[in-house]
């Protein structure tokens, strides 16, 4: 009798924890795409983000939860923070067309989101679960099982992965850059393709006839 | 594994509607390529809690580790979309997608 209590109320607290997080995160996703301000679009994607993290969390995907709270809302959030502060738009006059795209947006969105209901339901094989697992037996933490496959079996999915990165950050640097003509800049080139001889000459220097600079036209 | 009391198809269900409101914001807000952006980054988050919820539902771990490639890609297309929107706003001083059509396209 305990021990079914006990399973009632784990079953409880975990269905409660499911619907409050994703409640949350459906209306805080609804309220990126309808915000006025796109300040509180980013802010609403924050708790977005969260809130698939603690989805996550439920499905016993703790490193990824993390992962996606660091990720996301660490980086991918505090960049477009970042842009959405730093231009300078009448985002007013953006929404313009809004209301006339509302029910194209809705019809599309409501066909898609049926045809996806009906798929999910009528799937029969989604109970039934006759795949060969990789091995994740319960005394290995989810971290420690990721990254015995991950750097194992996905090895060089995971260098281009970095690749994948590095390109990015390059791409980013390269096209953000912009050369000032008015402002002074170190050149490398001609730093490093100076020599002794540029720079350093013997003058002979008598007493009180001062001295021809060479170079110094005046 | 999927946590007694619920099962795959409300995570499945989840996703789905997030995908949709993500697709929604790309209509609705056509002109606005910040909240495109956003917008896309949430049906990637869809994406992932699909991927996920399958990994749990089938006890294999690829479907995780494959969140994990997806959350690369998420993170440079978000920086490199952000940094064309930037100089996309140096050129023509607004972020409407309907001002891209230098090429004729």
């Amino acid at each position: 009798m305990a021990q079914w209590q006990s399973d009632k109320g784990k079953r409880m607290i975990t269905q409660i924890a499911f619907y409050l997080f994703s409640t949350v995160l459906l209306l805080s996703a609804a309220g990126v795409v309808f915000a006025r301000n796109p300040v509180h679009s980013v802010l609403l994607l924050i708790l977005c983000f969260f809130n698939a993290a603690g989805l996550m969390l439920l499905l016993g995907a703790e490193f990824l939860a993390m992962i996606m709270v660091i990720v996301y809302v660490g980086a991918v959030a505090v960049l477009f923070l970042f842009v959405v502060m730093m231009l300078d738009v009448n985002f007013e006059q953006l929404r313009a067309g809004f209301i006339k795209m509302l029910p194209v947006g809705l019809a599309v969105g409501g066909v898609l989101f049926a045809q996806l209901v009906f798929v999910i339901n009528a799937w029969p094989h989604l109970l039934a679960s006759p795949h060969v697992p990789i091995p994740n037996p319960a005394n290995v933490t989810n971290t420690a099982a990721l990254g015995q496959i991950l750097y194992t079996d996905y090895f060089y999915v995971f260098q281009m992965s970095g690749l994948v990165l590095l390109v990015a950050m390059i791409g980013a640097i390269v096209l953000t850059q912009r050369h000032r003509s008015d402002t002074r800049r170190q050149s490398v080139a001609a730093q490093t393709q100076r020599t002794v001889d540029d720079t350093i000459y013997m003058v002979h220097a008598t007493v009180g006839a001062g001295v021809e600079i060479p170079g110094d036209s005046k | 594994m999927i946590p007694i009391g619920l099962s795959v198809e409300n995570f499945l269900i989840v996703a789905a509607a997030l995908f949709t409101i993500g697709v929604l914001g790309v209509f609705i807000n056509r002109k606005n390529i910040i909240v495109i952006l956003m917008a896309i980054e949430m049906m990637l988050l869809a994406v992932n809690i699909n991927f996920v919820a399958f990994s749990a539902q089938l006890h294999d771990l690829t479907g995780q580790v494959f969140v994990m490639f997806t959350l690369t890609v998420a993170a440079a297309e978000a920086a490199i979309g952000l940094a064309i929107l930037v100089i996309y706003f140096r050129r023509l001083g607004n972020i409407e997608a309907a001002s891209a059509n230098q090429m004729k396209g």
